[in-house]
């Protein structure tokens, strides 16, 4: 009965690497995004597709893999990081991995994500494990300390280990229109980060509106942005569905420019498994299935996984699970 | 597929919604169903059921009962009989039923989802996100304004039994626009739903039980287009409103001629979606699959014709064929399809041969790489371009999901382009430049235009067509005037036919001083008669007191093109009209003591009587020139962060044939409203006292009411009228004179479904205010156009 559907594309394990381009302010003035029909588009989709049962077991594992298991806290202590990269190694329990059949796929977190001081004590935590370490960076989240600091402490970071870095961007030269200034920062940025990949928080709460996320998102890519990302976690409005939908389609359109593929990372209120389905079923359909392995999306979230971890076992025992029956991190 | 298969395909499974509870509820009924007539279940007189199928896979669902004509004609005196209690319990108790339903709907909703998708084959996201909650929406709404009906719709009352025809598309959602604003306002119901698609309309006739509805308020007969046409015939029936083809539209319309009835008509489209170079594309892709694609393209207001600015239509249709490969078709019952099967073999043979005629025709067809389910009516996607505007697949209704692409280079373009069809119905504009959205949403000829947005539907927001997609609204305000009358109207009574022009007693002009010739009056000139003969005019006593012109077909013609050149009088400000209507009263009042000698002359009324008619003409101008810049818009709040805007906008050329009664008053009473609003007129004068309307020709010419606004033609009045009833280029036409008129304008109107406005023989007092002047005026000189302009940045 179901005929369906477009041809599965299977995922280039790798990619070349966006170099970067010269800014094109033309591109950027063609711009052009309408808010209510992004809404709709955004509110309507998870109506739209359904994944359910065995289908949503092995998608939420796929939501695992993605997942740059976060704690950005003034508390954070070695201890901490060390129970967080011992979760981010055995995300899911092995009773419920095996029942799932999915016991020889080494599911893993996508990247472990610190502060700058605690990346050793992470480095050295994952060792053997092949999750990347990511750091925030640039005077994380509000990136306003002075611009040869901001660079130095990419540098720092690169130096000690970690393998991706999220920068966060000026607002202020979003909020004035500088987009030659954005455009320095990230380029400077980048080079900085020299083999490791980088990430642009946009800081989508404090730029407010979806053409300036779109705007700011092109701009990124433009400087050399390896993962464009929604929010620091830190603003009062983080991701949101269409907020991804503006800066997915700038990737596509990126894509269409030059080529090269960028990655997408929400994060912030991304809580439950729900969520994460909807985000995924965005990603699928507006890019395709290469954008739901961990080389071209990540999920920032602190909260998410217990949820996934609870969903999974109740697909696999059929009750409904409980949040201490899940070790924590 | 294991979740390790799955993990690493990443592909979407089978979501299908159960179909248990539906198929208990058909199974509950032994699969066969009776009609639903004064609250019992009937046998149909015939005997005869007809099957109905599930059209994703070749299967039976039901039999379903055919009703004939002697099914109708119980069900019509089964509502006639419930009709006047259930007026007469007031609107604030037929709201609790109106609530009770949309309750019960919402209780059953996942019912009423499942049964019309199996029925009609639509997504059943579509019926569980879209159909149903905007069925409930209906209710509550319609809750609302029998509650508020006796003090917010003061002096109207019901027309009485309302014959309705829904179509297949929106099978239960059509239920719902025609029931619900029907029984709120106290009319009681007979339906008919489409032959394919009657089952959630034989649901909702059990909920009507389940929630106590007084028996006979609603009717339900089911059967083919047979029964239909005996409803749209029925004697005892006061209004038809119908959706569904032009075609039939026009067929009802032709039947029910002269019989008195009111007539809603939602007809077809070839609706417009245009896009300017500086539209979000991206989502405006996403707006041409909720516009041609949402319900296989089976929408009357379906964005089918999608109109590109040509510098950005090659990335467009990029963009758009990325788009459909994307797109997912089967099992209709599945969550996550976009698109469903065709309600029919027969609809899926329409949309194939007129998608071959396309492709015979030169037009470039494209559709998705992936493969159509084989069993089953599946149509795929289908994306048209180049694409002449001649092209029959550029205007023929497909009805399917096939779009066709044109482009254009300036908005003029794009207007023309838009309005270059028969349809009227939508319209969706594409821009991110609020100057020209709202620049352009006006100059398109329908009645519902979507900023940024397409097919959105609410039930506060009148929703209905112009030119052959028909005539009157649905939802809100505009749709509770659709089932109410203004409350005299049945107290009129018939006219009393004059004398006869008496033979003169002598053939001379008895008028004294200089000869004068009245002549035709058309695009702001004096104009002799095309025939090149006079006709006497002969006052009551039986004196001739002169001649006008013979008027015939091309003075007919001269003057309806006289008015569509004068469209300066349609984009002037209302304050500007309102000058000039002042200014048309302040010349009448110089030249007072003649019309009034004049009208005295001629009617042989008391000197009294005539100058009573002449100051009651003067008051009624000044009542219109007050109107004209307060008849205002009204701005409608549906659930979306922005505002319809219900736009009062004139009609266009309206044909207006007056009656002989009170002859300058009646003139000016049926004028000064329709010029108020900013239509041009072509006036056929009353045939017996024709001269004070050339006389009134001189007011004209000195009340800077430019040429072409007011057209003056005298003679044969019917004779004249059939021409402008038939005439393509006049969009309504007013009729007020003896009863077989009526029927000869709404019969010859069927040609380009124009208005028609006519008085069924009915005498109006033209000098009582409350029949004849006012709002009921000033709603058949305009027509709506709800504009939905969503916002936020």
């Amino acid at each position: 009965m179901m005929a369906v559907i477009s041809p599965l594309k299977q995922s280039a394990d790798t990619h070349a690497r966006n170099p970067g381009m010269a800014l094109d302010l033309d591109v950027l003035d063609r711009i052009r995004v309408n808010k209510s029909a992004v809404e709709r588009r955004a509110s309507t989709l998870s109506g739209r597709r359904s994944v359910k049962k065995t289908h949503q077991a092995a998608w939420l594992l796929k939501a695992v893999t993605s997942i740059d298991l976060t704690t950005l806290s003034g508390d954070d202590t070695a201890g901490r990081v060390k129970r967080l990269c011992a979760k981010a190694r055995q995300p899911v329990r092995a009773d419920i991995l095996d029942a799932a059949g999915m016991e020889n796929r080494k599911i893993t977190t996508g990247a472990v994500c610190v502060y700058h001081s605690m990346i050793e004590t992470a480095v050295e935590a994952l060792d053997g494990s092949g999750i990347p370490v990511a750091a925030v960076s640039t005077g994380f989240p509000a990136g306003l300390n002075p611009f040869d600091l901001r660079v130095k402490e990419i540098e720092a970071s690169v130096a000690a280990g970690a393998k991706e870095i999220d920068i966060v961007i000026t607002r202020g030269h979003v909020l004035t229109g500088n987009w030659r200034a954005l455009y320095e920062e990230v380029k400077a940025f980048r080079a900085a980060c020299g083999e490791a990949h980088l990430k642009a928080i946009l800081g989508t709460g404090d730029i407010v509106t979806l053409r300036n996320v779109a705007k700011a998102s092109m701009v990124a890519m433009m400087a050399g942005a390896d993962f464009i990302k929604t929010s620091t976690g830190k603003e009062g409005v983080n991701a949101t569905l269409p907020v991804t939908l503006v800066m997915i389609r700038m990737i596509r359109q990126y894509l269409e420019m030059t080529g090269h593929k960028i990655g997408y990372k929400p994060a912030g209120g991304i809580s439950t498994a729900k969520d994460v389905l909807a985000y995924q079923i965005m990603m699928k359909e507006e890019l395709g299935n290469d954008w739901l392995q961990p080389d071209l999306f990540r999920i920032g979230a602190s909260s998410l996984l217990g949820d996934i971890e609870r969903q999974l076992e109740h697909h696999v025992t059929g009750r409904y699970s409980a949040d201490f029956r899940h070790p924590m991190a | 597929m294991s979740i390790a298969e799955i993990f690493d395909q990443m592909s979407y499974g089978p979501a299908p919604e159960g179909d248990g509870p539906a198929r208990d509820w058909l199974a509950a009924h032994k699969g066969r169903f009776d009609l639903f007539i004064g609250g019992k279940w009937v046998k149909p007189k015939s005997g005869k059921w007809f099957d109905t199928h599930n059209p994703a896979r070749d299967e039976k669902l039901a039999g379903i009962a055919a009703a004939d004509a002697a099914d109708i004609d119980a069900a019509v005196k089964a509502a006639r009989k419930a009709q006047k209690d259930w007026q007469a319990i007031g609107g604030k108790a037929r709201a609790k039923y109106l609530y009770a339903l949309a309750r019960a709907v919402q209780r059953h909703a996942r019912l009423f989802a499942v049964l019309e998708t199996l029925d009609n084959g639509k997504p059943v996201r579509e019926t569980r996100d879209i159909d149903i909650p905007l069925v409930a929406r209906h209710f509550y709404h319609h809750a609302g304004w029998a509650q508020l009906q006796e003090s917010e719709l003061k002096g109207f009352e019901p027309m009485g039994v309302i014959g309705q025809i829904i179509p297949w598309n929106f099978p239960l959602l059509m239920l719902a626009w025609k029931i619900a604003p029907a029984i709120a306002a106290g009319n009681t119901v007979v339906l008919k739903p489409a032959e394919y698609t009657s089952l959630t309309a034989l649901l909702l006739a059990e909920i009507c039980e389940g929630v106590g509805l007084p028996a006979g308020v609603v009717n339900i007969v089911t059967g083919d287009g047979t029964a239909g046409d005996a409803l749209a015939r029925h004697e005892g029936i006061d209004k038809i409103a119908f959706t569904g083809s032009t075609e039939v539209g026009r067929h009802i319309r032709e039947v029910t001629a002269g019989q008195g009835k009111h007539l809603t008509l939602e007809l077809g489209g070839k609706s417009p979606f245009i896009v300017f170079d500086d539209a979000d594309l991206d989502s405006t892709v996403e707006g041409v699959v909720d516009a041609i694609w949402f319900n296989q393209g089976q929408v009357c207001c379906a964005g089918s014709r999608l109109l590109v600015q040509e510098g950005i239509a090659e990335a467009m249709i990029k963009k758009l064929k990325a788009r459909m490969e994307t797109l997912r078709i089967g099992d209709p019952l599945d969550k996550s399809v976009d698109m469903g099967a065709i309600v029919s073999p027969q609809q899926l043979k329409t949309i194939t041969s007129l998608v071959e005629k396309g492709t015979k025709e030169g037009a470039e067809l494209w559709q998705p790489s992936w493969a159509t389910p084989k069993e089953g009516c599946f149509y795929p996607p289908t994306l048209f371009t180049n694409v002449a505007p001649a092209a029959t697949i550029a205007q023929v209704e497909i009805f399917g999901p096939v779009i066709v692409v044109l482009t254009f280079r300036t908005p003029e373009e794009a207007v023309k382009i838009a309005n270059n069809t028969r349809y009227g119905l939508a319209a969706s504009v594409w821009s991110e430049n609020i100057n020209l959205a709202l620049d352009v949403a006006p100059k398109l000829d329908c009645g519902v235009v979507w900023i940024n947005s397409t097919n959105q539907f609410d039930a506060a927001c009148g929703f209905g067509g112009t030119r052959e997609s028909g005539y009157g609204r649905e939802g809100g305000f505009e749709g509770m005037m659709e089932v109410l009358k203004p409350a005299f109207l049945s107290k009129l009574p018939e006219i009393k036919p004059l004398e006869k022009a008496p033979k003169a007693k002598e053939s001379a002009i008895t008028a004294a001083g200089i000869d004068r010739t009245a002549k035709l009056y058309i695009g702001g000139k004096q104009a002799r008669p095309d025939s090149g003969y006079s006709l006497p005019v002969y006052s009551t006593a039986g004196e001739k007191i002169g001649e006008v012109g013979d008027g015939n077909r091309k003075d007919i013609r001269n003057a309806v093109e006289a008015a569509r050149k004068a469209t300066g009088w349609t984009s002037a400000s209302a304050h500007g009209r309102a000058q000039v209507l002042y200014y048309i009263a302040e010349n009448l009042d110089a030249r007072a003591e003649e019309f009034a000698k004049r009208l005295q002359h001629l009617t042989g009324v008391s000197a009294k009587s005539a100058a009573r008619e002449v100051e009651a003409t003067i008051s009624r101008l000044f009542t219109y020139g007050a109107w004209a810049d307060k008849y205002e818009s009204t701005i409608h709040s549906p659930p979306m962060r922005g505002v319809t805007l219900a736009m009062k906008e004139a009609i266009g050329t309206i044909g207006i044939a007056c009656p002989d009664e009170a002859p300058l008053l009646s003139l000016i009473s049926l004028i000064a409203p329709a010029i108020a609003m900013g239509n041009r007129t072509v006036v056929i004068a009353s045939e017996r006292f024709p001269l004070l309307a050339t006389d009134f020709y001189q007011v004209l010419e000195t009340s800077d009411v430019p040429g072409g606004v007011v057209n003056i033609v005298t003679g044969a009045r019917d004779a004249l009228t059939k021409t402008l009833a038939e005439h393509d280029d006049v969009k309504s036409l007013w009729y007020f004179g003896p009863r077989p008129g009526s029927k000869l304008v709404e019969a010859a109107s069927a040609g380009n479904m124009k208005r028609t406005w006519v008085n069924n023989g009915r005498a109006r007092d033209w000098f009582d205010d409350a029949e004849s002047e006012g709002p009921e005026f000033l709603r058949q000189a305009t027509q709506i156009k709800n504009i939905w302009i969503p916002y936020g940045d």
